[in-house]
């Protein structure tokens, strides 16, 4: 599991790769939470589409996120949600509170 | 009547959820299950795993185990199960959005294992431990 990171125009699009469940949900939290705090962006992209397998710990990755953002301004996106982790994000009406996306990013490879 | 068996046990440490879901996937696959119902089950079972590892045992490493068979040819019946401190209020436990954890769980833990699968029980006792069942018939892709 890891998270690429990359700050263009005050939005920081995170790339989440590998499988989240509870055990490399924390390592990843941990790394998103310091880029955030340190680029406070307005607009923060969580990309999915290099994961592999998400269980509720990747709803609780997304809920943290978005407490930790709205406390200072910035939106939040979600994009690249294959449809086993959309099907799991729905059941916590992340729809609600973040902008998802259900395609990738383009020129993802960087 | 069942027809295949399978059993394990593995130590509740968080680097095992991995290796528990994709274990009992791969007993399933003998059922031929589409990407979703593989996906559905791996779910479900990285769910009941986690909560034995933060809930059952979450102030030391106990055992998880775990049993997986298959009835009338295509049901399986999985069947997760350890010796912690047990649940006292189960119907509690199971609302959706309920957790004594707080931080980053989300509370949907036996929401997602109820809709990722066709039925779930849940034992328990306080001091003894909890069992949860989950029962998913697998369709295949239909011949």
């Amino acid at each position: 599991m890891s998270v690429k990171f990359t700050f263009e125009d005050d939005t920081l699009i995170c790339r989440l790769q590998g499988e989240i469940d509870h055990h490399t949900a924390l390592p990843i939290r941990l790394e998103t939470d310091d880029r955030i705090e340190s680029c406070r962006p307005a607009k923060t992209v969580m990309d999915f589409s290099g994961v592999t397998f998400m269980d509720s710990s990747g709803i609780g990755l997304v809920m943290g996120r978005y407490r930790l953002l709205s406390e200072m301004g910035g939106e939040l996106e979600i994009t690249g949600l294959s449809s086993n982790a959309y099907k799991v994000m729905r059941l916590a009406g992340i729809d609600r509170i973040a902008s998802v996306k259900k395609g990738g990013i383009k020129n993802g490879d960087k | 009547m069942v027809t295949n068996e399978f059993k394990m046990s593995v130590d509740s440490r968080s680097v095992n959820e991995s290796f528990a879901r994709a274990t009992v996937a791969a007993f399933a696959a003998s059922l031929d299950p589409t990407l979703e119902e593989i996906n559905d089950i791996k779910t479900a079972v990285s769910e009941a795993v986690t909560n034995c590892i933060v809930h059952g045992y979450k102030n030391c490493v106990g055992k998880i185990y775990i049993t997986v068979k298959i009835r009338d040819k295509n049901t399986l019946i999985i069947k997760i199960r350890d010796k912690g401190c047990g649940i006292s209020d189960i119907k509690k436990a199971r609302e959706p959005l309920f957790t004594t954890l707080g931080g980053d769980r989300a509370g949907l833990g036996f929401s997602v294992m109820e809709s990722f699968t066709d039925k779930m029980t849940v034992r328990s006792k306080v001091g003894a431990g909890t069992t949860v069942t989950l029962y998913k018939t697998v369709n295949g892709r239909e011949k």
